[in-house]
């Protein structure tokens, strides 16, 4: 066993931090927070990867993968976090871009995946539904076969929901029940792509408890959508679905920009002061951002040995579970540490504050105090979304103790 | 032993929580929030008219000689509510500060006026630097002939766009942190030189940053005596304190039932997510928290009159505690509402933000439990 870089990977790593360096946008650094950003910002970096050839590293070679080893892939988020790159957003690269490969046919791959790789055609993932969250099997949303003159559809009705960024989508893709009869709800699913500006898909936003706007709901309305947008088998879509939440889980953990937020932290709480000290003086705080460093090194060194496994073949399996718990869990506590850093603060609503005044002459708090609150609200949705962390703790019972 | 409330505590919580649950409704709430002053002076006057201002004021000023334990009954039952109105700057904290250290004309001058609710009042004592220590003051007052001048910034004054007058904490002597050298003023907003930025807070109140440019107050401005304000303002900040607990006790009771009542109703995978035993428990531990909180809070109350190193000790267990609750049943609160939890309609996510804020407010746990320590 040894986890250090050898001379190749070193080499690697400059490579990529040159290239970072000269290419990525300078006024996107450090860009975290969506509100803030047009939908333009959201995919600069994508469409550069895009050119590079470099916007899905772990895809397979053959349709514009990297080829990159696991180490060299760990290096490449390391080196975008470091920086605070707005990385390709995961609906096209990391989840339909690999169903669509390992699932779809000849055609299917030839329309979408060129659009998924240069970051031109925005994806949305329409799962969720009112009804059927954890539960997704029970969705209702239902594809019905038809034919008429213009040849065979499905008529798709239904609601989805907390459709992310939706209101930037090109194409969704969607479960829908094609067979109401089916023995097991698990059994009658089928996996969809819909170009939203079909007539009958509308999308209403959702503001969430941070002001900010996210997520949608997407009605279905008689949407018609040629057969030839099946992906797979009719009737397979759970199985294409559960393949593509064990994809979404396992980049989910996030341990490079975690990384990046306790040096961040560090830095906040340097500048901070408690009685005339510095606040990562004091043994209260410093032992909290001890304790997440540590959580976060081990859950960074499990990562590893996950992807390891990958590379042999195994996997992505139910550990990805622990990733995304541990992920999330370490991403919160991050945004809980920051804002008890800024202290009062905390307590402005900055979304208030640039839409009334817009004036600097009075500034309201250190900057990198804006927004700490907004984060730590928002993050909350790490633990719910992605396979709520309860459904990911009733996995690892289940499938790896076995009970 | 005597947990019981009097028959008229019991009164007043009843009419406060009609009056909450009939006029304080969720859009009623969300409206005053939203409009341009951002509060409801509406409520505020019919809080005046309802006594509730008056009640821990004694009755020679014009009060109704109630005391901490009558602020608890009204602080729970806003909480409940998730009323934004200003009681703990303006009762609680102009009121104690008066009560404690105000002269007679001092208490002439602004008592009735706040029992009325014409007086609306803001307490202006953080900084920028200052965290949560009460002496880590920037803000001067120099003897200035027969007032002083005052400069400086307070940071987040909670209220303080709804507010007519400030209570300023500044310096007066002595060096940065000294105990020795900290005087409280009175200070009419209107007054030349008060510079304030207002701002919406993100548990949907109103706060300032506040400036003093050369400010010049008159000598009866200032409440107590010169550079010894400390253990005044630490007494009516552990006023406050108790009364904020209150409000999160109130709060926290709403979060958990709506989080039990919405796991009855909400079904996945064909039953309610109430009968998955994991959540349940959690429910359980969210419930203990609770009531421990609320103990922590009677006692807190009580022992507000107690001598200071005991009055100490409890409003910062109290705190520690209740902070604690507060973290816990807003985070499970929200996790339990899954999607919903996190959107700006279910009201599961105000409570959580409200929580949230109280946390830091007069200090944060580690804040209280270092007091607690240092009291041990
Ligand atoms: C910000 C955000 C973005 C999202 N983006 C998308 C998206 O782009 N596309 C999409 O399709 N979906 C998206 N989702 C939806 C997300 O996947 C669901 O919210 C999630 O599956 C949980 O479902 P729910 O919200 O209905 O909660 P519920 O399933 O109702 O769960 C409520 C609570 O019960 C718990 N629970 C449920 N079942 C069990 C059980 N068996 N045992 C123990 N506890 C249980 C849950 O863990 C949770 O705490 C998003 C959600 C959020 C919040």
């Amino acid at each position: 066993m040894n986890l250090d870089f050898t001379p190749e990977e070193q080499a690697f790593r400059d490579e990529v931090r040159a290239f970072i360096a000269e290419n990525h946008p300078k006024h996107l650094e450090g860009m975290g927070n969506r509100e803030d950003m047009s939908s333009e910002d959201m995919t600069a970096w994508h469409k550069i990867l895009g050119k590079k050839g470099w916007s899905a590293p772990a895809w397979p070679v053959e349709y514009g993968g990297t080829g990159w080893t696991p180490t060299q892939r760990y290096i490449w988020s390391e080196e975008n976090a470091r920086v605070g790159t707005f990385m390709p957003l995961p609906f096209g690269v990391s989840m339909v871009g690999p169903v669509i490969y390992t699932f779809g046919n000849d055609e299917q791959k030839a329309k979408h995946l060129p659009g998924i790789l240069s970051g031109d055609v925005w994806w949305c993932q329409g799962y969720s539904e009112p009804g059927a969250g954890s539960d997704l099997a029970s969705l209702k949303t239902t594809a019905v076969r038809a034919t008429d003159s213009e040849g065979d559809h499905y008529i798709i009705n239904g609601q989805k929901t907390w459709t992310t960024l939706a209101q930037h989508a090109d194409w969704g893709f969607f479960l829908c029940r094609t067979d109401p009869d089916a023995a097991k709800p698990q059994e009658g699913i089928s996996f969809i792509l819909i170009d939203m500006k079909s007539p009958g898909v509308e999308v209403k936003p959702i503001k969430l408890l941070d002001g900010g706007y996210e997520v949608n709901e997407t009605w279905l309305t008689d949407v018609r959508v040629p057969v030839e947008n099946l992906v797979g088998a009719e009737n397979q879509g759970w199985t294409y679905a559960k393949f593509l939440l064990a994809h979404e889980r396992s980049g989910i953990a996030g341990v490079a920009r975690s990384k990046r937020g306790v040096e961040k932290l560090r830095e906040i709480a340097a500048n901070e002061t408690i009685d005339g000290d510095p606040l990562i003086d004091d043994f209260d705080f410093a032992r909290k951002v001890s304790q997440l460093e540590i959580d976060l090194t081990a859950l960074e060194i499990t990562e590893l040995r996950t992807l390891a496994n990958e590379q042999a073949g195994k996997g992505p399996g139910p550990e990805s579970s622990i990733l995304k718990i541990k992920g999330t869990e370490i991403q919160q506590r991050l945004t809980e540490l920051t804002l008890e850093a800024v202290g009062n603060y905390g307590t402005p609503y900055y979304g208030s504050i640039a839409k009334d005044t817009g004036s600097n002459e009075y500034p309201i708090g250190p900057d990198y105090a804006a927004h700490s609150a907004s984060t730590y609200f928002n993050m909350r949705k790490t633990s719910i979304y992605g396979g709520s962390n309860e459904i990911q703790r009733n996995i690892i019972s289940k499938m790896i103790l076995g009970l | 032993m005597d947990f019981n409330f009097t028959e008229e505590q019991d009164m007043v919580r009843d009419g406060l929580s009609r009056m909450v649950r009939e006029q304080y409704d969720w859009e009623t709430r969300r409206k005053a929030i939203e409009s341009e002053a951002g509060w409801s002076p509406e409520i505020w006057s019919q809080l005046a008219e309802l006594g509730i201002l008056g009640m821990p004021f004694s009755e020679d000023v014009g009060g109704f000689g109630g005391g901490a334990m009558d602020a608890m009954v009204v602080m729970e039952e806003f909480g409940k509510g998730l009323v934004i109105e200003p009681f703990v700057p303006t009762v609680v904290c102009a009121g104690g500060f008066l009560k404690h250290g105000g002269s007679d004309a001092q208490k002439q001058e602004h008592i009735s006026a706040i029992i009325g609710g014409e007086r609306v009042f803001a307490f202006a004592y953080a900084e920028p630097k200052g965290r949560y220590n009460y002496a880590d003051l920037q803000t001067t007052a120099k003897k200035d002939g027969g007032g002083y001048t005052l400069n400086g910034h307070k940071a987040v004054v909670i209220g303080a766009p709804w507010a007519s007058h400030l209570i300023v904490t500044a310096r007066t002597s002595g060096e940065r942190r000294d105990q020795d050298g900290v005087s409280v003023f009175i200070v009419e907003k209107a007054t030349d030189g008060v510079v304030t930025r207002d701002y919406e807070t993100v548990d949907g109140r109103r706060a300032s940053e506040v400036y003093f440019e050369n400010v010049s107050i008159p000598s009866d401005a200032l409440i107590g005596e010169e550079g010894a304000a400390l253990p005044l303002i630490e007494q009516v900040a552990d006023e406050a304190i108790a009364a904020q607990c209150a409000e999160a006790c109130g709060a926290m009771k709403v979060a958990h039932s709506m989080t039990v009542e919405y796991s009855r109703q909400r079904k996945q995978f064909g039953v309610p997510i109430g009968s998955f035993q994991v959540l349940q428990h959690r429910m359980v531990d969210m419930y203990t928290a609770y009531e421990t909180s609320l103990s922590l809070t009677y006692l807190a109350t009580l022992k507000l009159d107690a001598p200071e190193r005991e009055r100490k000790r409890h409003v910062s267990a109290a705190k520690v505690g209740v902070g604690q609750a507060a973290r816990l049943i807003g985070q499970e609160a929200v996790q339990i509402h899954g999607g919903n939890g996190v959107t700006d309609e279910y009201a599961i996510g105000h409570y959580f933000k409200r929580l949230t804020i109280f946390e830091s407010e007069f200090g944060n746990v580690d804040h209280h439990m270092k007091r607690h320590i240092s009291l041990a």
